[in-house]
């Protein structure tokens, strides 16, 4: 395999009492599609926030191609990088969201041309036809004028996803992205994110869909209290888990 | 087939039927008691001491016509630095910043605190605390030609609604999602950014009621700036009454006319809601 994309390197965070992330360690290399699965209340979420700086980390680092989130290393100390310093950095990531977040005041299309247009300064014509092309890649270019609470569930994570990758990031992440969809919903957001594995990129997916880690992830890592219990091929870990508690996590969920 | 015919289980088939239209006579009863009552009132004023020919007379007079247009004038102005005033201040109060957050929380607090009569007086008369206004080495001036009662009325009233209308704009970013702002950041906005483009639009739609409610009591206090003397509607109405004598015949006048411009203000409301209602009409309905 090749560099990491994302190295994690002990990384904690408490909220007041409760410590969300115990000087958790991990490695994303590039192509790598990564599952965290684990119970609620375990952490994943949690370090998915840490690397797109939505939350904080108390201690420890994590490195995005190379780079120290947050902080900027001089004389020997660590400064707080500005919120312009970490907007950028943002720009590396893409996310999708447990419950889509599309802007309801704006079509599809202008929920995916927002970014390009407004973020990176790219001009109108070319965004517009990149989100087409994105739209119907996710399938739903007949939709392009829909307002977010004219589509299901299903169709307004798929223009979440569209409007992440519209930013080309280098590492997509997946927060529980079919939790809060009914059913019959799931699939047509699954397939989307298989097809998208298929081209390479580089994901990140908290996730309670075993089967989907099964098919598609390369590595699946299980969380349990803020901390990595077990990490390794999807196969292995989800075939012949080593650790009594990983084993008792699958018997409850599959 | 006839009525008799019945369904299964023996119930009868009533999908033919009309239903019998209901009487009501309750309410006839209290609206023909409320016609009464106004008929009465309607018939007390007829029969009171008012010249109806002063009013008539009086409700186009160009002295009047000035009045409400200068009325109108204050009240746009006024309601825009209040709802410009009103955005930063409430922006300021959701700021990380503790020096931004206390300073739009005690302009609240004194603006609101005070009655707006005695912030109009109070700007009337700046040139009694300072005679001369003005940046040292730049530019001055003395402080009774600078604080004209247009400019005096402008400032008293566009700094109290600000101080209200803050506290609307922040109700309604408040009532925006935080995921949405979430969004904003994960696709690289700055907070300022994210809150012109994604979160203050959505705050519009609920801010819009308020906001409306807001204007239409600017409309009205607009009528305070007669002590400093403003010649809006209601300061010239009462010039006039101090001539002739007429003063209910005046007062009914600009009476009319502020309730003519509410009641073309409601229609006007009900436009922007619509406009700000993208995306979420089928949820409105």
């Amino acid at each position: 395999m090749t560099r990491p994309i994302v190295a994690i390197r002990s990384v904690s965070k408490t909220f007041g009492e409760f410590q969300a992330l115990k000087r958790v360690s991990l490695d994303v290399r590039e192509g790598e599609v990564l599952c965290l699965i684990g119970a609620s209340g375990s952490g994943k979420t949690t370090l998915l926030r840490c690397i797109n700086q939505l939350t904080s980390v108390d201690s420890g680092g994590i490195w995005l191609d190379g780079e120290l989130l947050g902080l900027r290393e001089q004389g020997g100390r660590l400064h707080r990088l500005t919120p312009q310093q970490i907007a950028r950095q943002r720009l590396k990531t893409g996310m999708v969201f447990q419950r889509f977040n599309l802007f309801p005041h704006k079509t599809a299309l202008e929920n995916i041309t927002e970014g390009p247009v407004q973020v990176q300064g790219r001009k109108r014509e070319d965004a517009r036809a990149e989100a087409m092309e994105l739209l119907r890649r996710v399938g739903l270019a007949a939709k392009a004028d829909a307002y977010p609470a004219q589509l299901s569930g299903g169709q307004q994570q798929r223009v979440a996803i569209a409007r992440a990758l519209a930013m080309k990031p280098m590492l997509m992440l997946f927060d529980e992205p079919t939790s809060a969809l009914d059913p019959e919903l799931v699939g047509e957001v699954l397939s989307v994110m298989k097809e998208l594995a298929r081209s390479g990129m580089t994901m990140m997916v908290v996730t309670h869909e075993v089967g989907f880690a099964r098919e598609v992830a390369d590595t699946v890592v299980y969380m349990d209290h803020g901390a990595i219990v077990e990490s390794g091929l999807a196969a292995d870990v989800l075939g012949a888990p080593r650790e009594a508690r990983t084993r008792s996590f699958l018997s409850a969920v599959i | 087939m006839t009525a008799a015919h019945t369904l299964a289980g023996g119930f009868p088939d009533i999908s033919k039927m009309t239903v019998a239209r209901q009487a009501h006579w309750r309410r006839w009863l209290t609206a023909a008691a409320i016609v009464v009552v106004l008929a009465a009132i309607g018939r007390a004023f007829a029969g009171g001491q008012i010249e109806w020919a002063y009013v008539g007379r009086f409700l186009a007079a160009k002295v009047i016509l000035e009045g409400i247009a200068n009325t109108m004038v204050m009240a746009v102005l006024a309601m825009a630095v209040g709802i410009v005033l009103g955005v930063v201040v409430a922006i300021m109060r959701l700021s990380p910043n503790p020096v931004l957050t206390s300073v739009a929380a005690g302009y609240t607090w004194l603006f609101r605190g005070t009655p707006l009569i005695l912030q109009l007086l109070l700007w009337f008369n700046l040139a009694l605390v300072f005679p001369t206004i003005g940046i040292p080495g730049l530019w001055s001036a003395r402080a009774v030609d600078v604080m004209t009662p247009f400019l005096s009325a402008l400032l008293g009233l566009g700094l109290n609604q600000g101080a209200y209308t803050s506290e609307v704009m922040r109700a309604g970013m408040l009532s925006v999602d935080a995921g949405q702002y979430e969004a904003a950041q994960a696709i690289g906005m700055g907070r300022l950014r994210a809150l012109r483009r994604i979160i203050l639009p959505q705050a519009m739609r609920v801010v819009i009621p308020p906001l409306g409610n807001e204007f239409i009591g600017m409309v009205k206090a607009t009528s305070l700036a007669s002590v400093i003397q403003y010649p809006e509607v209601l300061h010239n109405a009462e010039n006039i009454y101090y001539a002739n004598s007429r003063v209910i015949e005046l007062l009914i006048v600009a009476g009319f006319w502020y309730l003519l411009v509410v009641s073309i203000l409601t229609p006007l409301q009900m436009l922007l809601e619509r406009r700000f209602a993208r995306g979420a009409l089928q949820l409105a309905r």
